[in-house]
């Protein structure tokens, strides 16, 4: 459910380019229905598969390879897994789903709408039966088929130094939106964070949308998203995306981030929070490993890396989101849907990915890490309900028509250039967005 | 190494040439077969390079005609026909009305940049040392790539960067502004870096059409007892009004889809969003590819209006001096 355009999200030019390298690439696909009928009858994994990942730093770094090992060394039957990495995962991938050739496994882009999963990725089984063996398959199914199966969950709230928060006196898990507001003033008064008490990563906007993911926690409302789709004034003052997008300004209004967010650096960040100079980053809880591996490098103690939830509470209860990360599903056109399968069932089970992520496992019986088990006794966890049936694509339809795509940093980073000029009020910009929302609504009818 | 001139005056080698070499003689009429051969020589040389250009470039403009009528995503397998409703849609949206005016501030940088290019190219063309040294200073940064120009500057630019630090050795401290980062000056300084990145081709340009002036004009006009200042307004000037014409249809055209530069150093965002960036926007994004083609149709429409209206207004007439 989260987007689409995490972590190495370089720069969108290769995809961009023009639109005309766009159109050319798209004007060869044609299908062919014979080619589904799945081939090579046998039921044991055998022969070769190639693998899609955005995870280009795990296949540098050799990960991938020894994953490849083992998996080999369980099929002795394989001969190959060709994993490649691809850097603009979004836009590459979608690009290439117009021919058939996009890989036997890889992760389904966000674009990828529920009514068009059948279209290009293979029935896993059934919703119901799945369910009982996968946690989160709900956002990649329709009309109860799963189509894929999320490699790690993820808990959404906001990552923080904990060092840092203590120097500054704050020991206590903020409880309201202004009281974190409060906290990350007390931070900046006692000057401990040099470069920002929070930092928003504008530049490298993709880590806006991070932002997102409290949808759902503040008012502990698991149809939150669902609700959305129902009224022309999604944002009010405690509306879910009202108080996410309030909070953005008012930390933005308050000087409480770096000064100037044009020329921040996700990378640089990683060690800016590890050693102390950025109080606070509102990310996934996937960012944890990340962070603290810079930590280390950066001579600073990845323990101080810490994960507090989002700053709101529902009968004295901290809650939080746990959803999935991106989904492995097969290509609709494989060759070799067997083996697909089983790297999926083995990645899920045998990798120990999640672990190694510092995320929840994707089994409904898997283990929680350590470095979350503290945050995880504090708090509720909420798992957004599906759309009803029938309406699997009305919250991406209202989304796409309105103009504001919420998946997409765009609308925030413009928030925050109104909240630093002040040209625009928080109650015109949510006027703005409710009116845009709105129309979104009429034109999907 | 031996059996290589055998290989060489192989059948295919051997027809070629009994195919072309009686032709000479028979001189331009081409009455038989061998003479339609040379005939279609040249087609044959052109099958490749055409082929090539209508497939890349012919075909997808057709296809993105297509699609901009259009509610496709770029994914979904059907297309359904909207009619004009993208075109609507491109010129209601005020946010798509806006970005036009960024534009507008790099047009004035186009301006500027053409003024400084005739600068040194005058300059330049009068007898000046170490003249190929810095006519290779001025054309440089036009090599450079336009991604890597961005990045260049990102760090340039940043605060506490080399600009800020030069600025600050110079006792200008006053001077120093959040360049990309504060929303009143963004804009100017995207666009000085565009001046600074194209002022080396329309130098060149400029430089070319001064050099092709006949020099007996010079000593004529000097004869008359003319100031460089005459040369100047007299001669160089209405000798290459055609190129200054041509580098105002670039800078306008090039002003409406400027791209690389701001989509580096920021994105877009702070107010600084161009159409070309809006469109990929909408494209990649926003999932609506059929309005993004649309939005590529609307701005290949206003470059070939821009071109004709310049052709309208400074015809491209013949230049004499004498």
């Amino acid at each position: 459910m989260f987007p689409q355009q995490r972590r190495r999200r370089l720069m969108a030019l290769a995809a961009a380019g023009t639109i005309l390298a766009l159109t050319a690439a798209c004007s060869g696909g044609s299908d062919d229905p014979a080619d589904t009928s799945s081939e090579g009858g046998s039921d044991t994994p055998s022969g070769s598969i190639s693998v899609l990942t955005w995870r280009t730093d795990l296949v540098e770094d050799g990960t991938f390879d020894k994953y490849v090992e083992e998996f080999k060394a369980k099929y002795p039957d394989v001969t190959e897994v060709k994993v490649e990495g691809v850097t603009d995962y979004e836009g590459t991938v979608k690009t290439r789903m117009n021919t058939d050739d996009y890989g036997d496994v890889l992760a389904i882009p966000g674009s990828v709408t529920p009514d068009q999963l059948g279209d290009f990725f293979e029935p896993l089984g059934d919703q119901a039966e799945m369910a009982k063996e996968y946690r989160w398959i709900n956002d990649k199914s329709f009309e109860g088929k799963s189509y894929g199966i999320p490699v790690v969950g993820n808990v959404q709230g906001i990552l923080y130094n904990k060092r840092v928060w203590e120097e500054a006196g704050v020991t206590e898990f903020p409880t309201t939106p202004q009281e974190f507001l409060d906290d990350l003033q007390k931070i900046k008064d006692a000057g401990v964070a040099k470069v920002a008490p929070l930092y928003t990563n504008y530049k490298d906007s993709w880590a806006l949308s991070q932002w997102e993911g409290w949808r759902g926690a503040v008012t502990a409302n698991p149809d939150y998203v669902n609700d959305m789709t129902q009224t022309d004034t999604p944002w009010t003052d405690t509306s879910d995306s009202g108080v996410i997008d309030g909070t953005i300004y008012d930390v933005v209004a308050n000087g409480l981030t770096e000064a100037d967010p044009t020329t921040t650096d996700w990378e640089g960040s990683k060690r800016l929070i590890g050693i102390g100079d950025i109080a606070t980053m509102v990310l996934g809880s996937w960012a944890i490993p990340q962070m603290q591996a810079a930590a280390e490098a950066a001579g600073a103690d990845p323990a101080d890396i810490a994960y507090m939830p989002t700053p709101a509470q529902v009968d004295g209860k901290f809650h939080t989101v746990a959803g999935g990360d991106y989904n492995l599903g097969i290509n609709v056109h494989s060759k070799n849907k067997v083996t697909a399968r089983a790297w999926i069932d083995w990645f899920n089970h045998d990798s120990g990915y999640s672990e190694s992520q510092v995320g929840l496992s994707p089994l409904v019986d898997g283990p929680v890490p350590d470095a979350l088990s503290g945050f995880m006794e504090n708090v509720e966890l909420i798992t957004m309900n599906p759309a009803p049936e029938g309406q699997e694509s009305l919250f991406a339809d209202i989304d796409t028509a309105s103009g504001i795509v919420t998946t997409d940093p765009k609308y925030r980073v413009q928030i925050i250039d109104d909240a630093r000029s002040g040209n625009r009020t928080k109650q015109e910009i949510f006027d703005d967005l409710n009116s845009k929302w709105a129309e979104g609504r009429a034109d999907v009818g | 190494m031996t059996t290589a001139p055998s290989g060489l005056t192989g059948p295919a080698a051997a027809a070629e040439r009994d195919a072309v070499a009686p032709t000479t003689p028979r001189g331009r009429r081409g009455g038989g077969p061998a003479g339609r051969a040379r005939k279609l020589t040249p087609y044959l040389f052109l099958l490749i390079p055409v082929g090539l250009l209508l497939l890349l470039t012919y075909v997808p403009v057709v296809n993105m005609f297509w699609y901009s009528f259009t509610d496709w995503d770029g994914l979904d397998k059907t297309k359904n026909l909207v009619g004009f409703d993208n075109y609507v849609e491109v010129f209601t949206d005020p946010d798509n009305v806006r970005v036009f005016l960024v534009s507008l501030y790099y047009v004035v940088g186009s301006f500027v940049q053409m003024a400084l290019a005739l600068y040194f190219a005058t300059l330049l063309s009068f007898k000046v040392r170490f003249k190929n040294m810095w006519k290779g200073i001025l054309f440089f940064p036009y090599l450079i790539n336009g991604v890597a120009i961005g990045l260049i500057f990102l760090n340039f630019l940043k605060p506490g960067g080399g600009l800020d630090t030069v600025l600050m050795k110079a006792g200008l401290d006053g001077l120093i502004h959040q360049w990309t980062g504060d929303p009143d000056i963004a804009n100017y300084t995207l666009a000085s870096v565009s001046v600074w990145r194209y002022t080396g081709l329309t130098f060149v340009m400029f430089l070319g059409a001064i050099q092709s002036i006949n020099s007996d004009i010079y000593e004529a006009a000097a004869l008359d007892g003319a100031t460089r200042w005459h040369e100047f307004w007299h001669i160089i000037l209405p000798s290459i009004r055609p190129i200054v014409g041509l580098a105002f249809i670039l800078g306008i055209s090039g002003s409406l889809s400027v791209f690389e530069i701001p989509f580096v150093m920021t994105g877009g965002s702070n107010g600084t969003e161009t159409f070309v960036i809006r469109t990929i926007w909408m494209a990649f994004q926003r999932n609506t590819v059929g309005l993004a083609s649309a939005m590529a149709v609307v701005l290949l429409l206003f470059v070939l209006i821009v071109t004709w209206m310049q052709r309208k207004i400074v015809p491209e007439e013949e230049v004499d001096l004498t």
